[in-house]
């Protein structure tokens, strides 16, 4: 089964991308879609300008960003937290264990409050993603001693810390436009993104996530403790900071791109252990393509369900909870 | 002719926040040996083997591996001399005891790794050198405490290494387990592995090593053959507890404590015990002899 694992989960993938193409308000069919498709590659079949203007706006312009990005948030939350879990020892550790998604919340608000150009937003809320998280590791080294709870202690305060501040920003917003433009921020959503925001998030995205799964190798022995790694001869703290600042990134970018976006990190681990095992040389590339999969289809949900979109940090968390219930049961047998 | 020592500890001291748990601390051990640390809880016996395994340094002094100090040793290099197979620990995933074997493998690979085949026959290859290879597939956290440990010396002799570090080994095993974890670490030691082990009991002591170091609150009180070592008088300087060391036929030692030994339900001292105990068995010769 691990062979064709990989081509499998790809095909899905790909699937499920070309099919939301097709949903949204304007209908367009499979075939139609496939046909505007074999004409701008291949140059072949016919169809009138119009047609092509209409259909590459809708297709290339707003929809296909879009599940880009959907793709990219789920990939990055899945593996960030999956890299967690195992790093932490712990599995119901999610991405932002150490502040990042407080940290870039604050970020975001305080921007569309004091500065109010979207480059900035984005600018801010990526900033201070990071900055939460060096606070964090920045606690946890002024201390001696058991090195993970410390981190985890450490992004508790920096997470309490942002959450407060991100509390005064709320307080201070002017509540007609600001304070509603900054819980919408909250809820998440992925309408907002643009192809430029796109490639300048995705690209450091994509090189991150491919680097986790080269070094998903050293997982498995930093799940075992720091001193049974440090024993098999990995340079535990070193790593451990790389696979950090990697998580962080890709979270960061995430709250970039389309806001808080809960629980996929979470969930999405589970689930991909439950389909390949624990073992994270395998696990850590599925949860980018079932995490990619997941966000996909919860945004066409989100934006499917009702005549208004719901935000999709909403849909996450509502699929998320149930989904968690079960996966409990299942997941029980090895955590005792 | 003094063998050359294959680890050397110097006047080695360690302290955590200005207390000091081990004080100049001297000891040498020969390669093949199995060497067992004693003494009772919190004397330092952990923090000396995480000396050992490098994973902390000395304030003061030195450790030597095959002459080379220890600290400067990289931790690859010293990962594939030394392994270190922990107190019997349940990890959060349920890897398979494959997957936990292979990682004794990483010590060989380089920046960015996949396991070659050659890793997974090595695997292979050493459980069923502990004769667990059909628990290949299963999951770490689902065998029972036994299987792990031996899981753990599995993954030593994947790492390549010749001299295995353990923690109280036999702690957390039933009877049948600790003994026979006891027969592959003398079966392993035959093959000229190094064993170092700390242990809480004298007993296993006696069956199995060669070399016993008492440690009390954070000093050597005695070092040397085990045969020697683990005498009445040592064992009541350690544990506080009076015990006798008997000899039976033969060069095997059993430990009795005295205080249980002398008490309503067994009427006999240790030394009585053992002589009805060694005319018995004489007994039971001569009638075998008989009957042959």
């Amino acid at each position: 089964m691990k062979k064709s694992l990989f081509p499998v989960l790809f095909a899905i993938l790909f699937i499920t991308a070309g099919f939301s193409l097709t949903l949204g308000k304007y209908p367009v069919s499979v075939a139609e879609m496939l046909r505007f498709f074999l004409y701008k590659i291949f140059h072949m079949g016919n169809m009138t300008d119009e047609a092509v203007n209409l259909f590459r706006s809708i297709l290339f312009d707003i929809r296909l960003p879009r599940i880009l990005a959907a793709a990219l948030i789920g990939s990055s939350l899945s593996v960030s937290g999956a890299a967690f879990q195992a790093m932490f020892v712990n599995p119901l550790v999610s991405p932002g264990l150490l502040g990042v998604l407080a940290g870039a919340s604050f970020g975001a608000a305080m921007s569309m409050v004091f500065l109010k150009s979207w480059f900035a937003v984005q600018i801010f809320t990526f900033a201070f993603g990071l900055i939460a998280v060096l606070i964090a590791v920045l606690i946890a080294k002024m201390y001696k001693g058991n090195t993970i709870l410390l981190l985890v202690l450490g992004g508790v305060i920096s997470g309490a810390l942002f959450t407060s501040l991100l509390s005064i920003i709320k307080y201070i917003a002017d509540p007609y436009n600001q304070l509603p433009a900054i819980v919408q921020w909250l809820m998440g959503g992925i309408s907002l993104v643009d192809r430029s925001t796109l490639l300048v998030a995705g690209i450091p995205q994509v090189v991150s996530i491919i680097l986790m799964i080269l070094f998903s190798g050293y997982l498995n022995a930093l799940s075992m403790g720091d001193e049974e790694a440090r024993s098999l001869g990995i340079p535990v703290e070193r790593i451990r900071m790389l696979l950090i600042f990697l998580a962080t990134l890709m979270s960061a970018l995430t709250v970039v791109l389309a806001g808080m976006i809960g629980w996929v990190g979470l969930i999405i681990p589970h689930i991909a252990r439950m389909l390949v095992g624990p073992d994270n040389k395998v696990l850590v590339p599925a949860c980018a393509f079932i995490g990619a999969i997941y966000l996909i289809v919860v945004d066409d949900v989100s934006r499917m369900l009702f005549n208004v979109e719901i935000p999709i940090g909403i849909t996450t968390s509502l699929i998320g909870i149930p989904f968690l219930i079960i996966i409990l049961r299942q997941a029980k047998k090895g955590w005792n | 002719m003094e063998l050359k020592p294959l680890i050397k500890v110097e006047g080695m001291s360690f302290g955590y926040n200005r207390k000091t748990v081990l004080d100049n601390i001297n000891l040498s051990i020969a390669a093949g040996e199995i060497v067992t640390l004693l003494g009772p809880n919190g004397c330092g016996k952990s923090t000396l083997i995480k000396l050992m395994l490098g994973l902390l340094s000395p304030a003061r002094g030195g450790i030597f591996f095959n002459g080379e100090n220890i600290m400067k040793v990289g931790s690859k290099a010293l990962a594939k001399e030394i392994a270190y197979v922990p107190q019997t620990h349940k990890s959060s995933f349920p890897y398979t005891v494959r997957d936990v074997v292979l990682m004794g493998r990483i010590p060989h690979k380089t920046f960015f790794f996949r396991y070659s085949r050659s890793d997974l026959s090595i695997a292979s290859d050493a459980l069923e050198r502990l004769s667990i290879g059909h628990l290949a597939n299963r999951a770490y956290t689902e065998i029972s405490g036994g299987e792990r440990q031996l899981t753990l010396i599995a993954r030593s002799l994947a790492q390549g290494a010749r001299t295995f570090i353990m923690d109280e080994p036999a702690s957390g095993l039933d009877y049948g387990n600790q003994l026979r974890l006891l027969d592959q670490i003398i079966k392993l030691s035959r093959e000229g592995y190094t064993f170092i082990k700390s242990t809480h009991s004298p007993e296993h002591a006696l069956w199995i090593a060669d070399h016993a170091i008492m440690i009390k609150n954070g000093t050597i009180v005695a070092d040397g053959k085990c045969d020697d070592v683990i005498s009445n008088e040592n064992l009541f300087h350690l544990y506080n507890a009076r015990v006798s060391v008997l000899k039976l036929n033969g060069s095997f030692r059993v430990c009795v404590p005295q205080t249980i030994c002398g008490c309503t339900k067994h009427s006999h001292s240790p030394e009585q015990a053992l002589v009805t105990i060694a005319e018995k068995t004489k007994d039971m010769d001569q009638k075998r002899r008989r009957f042959v």
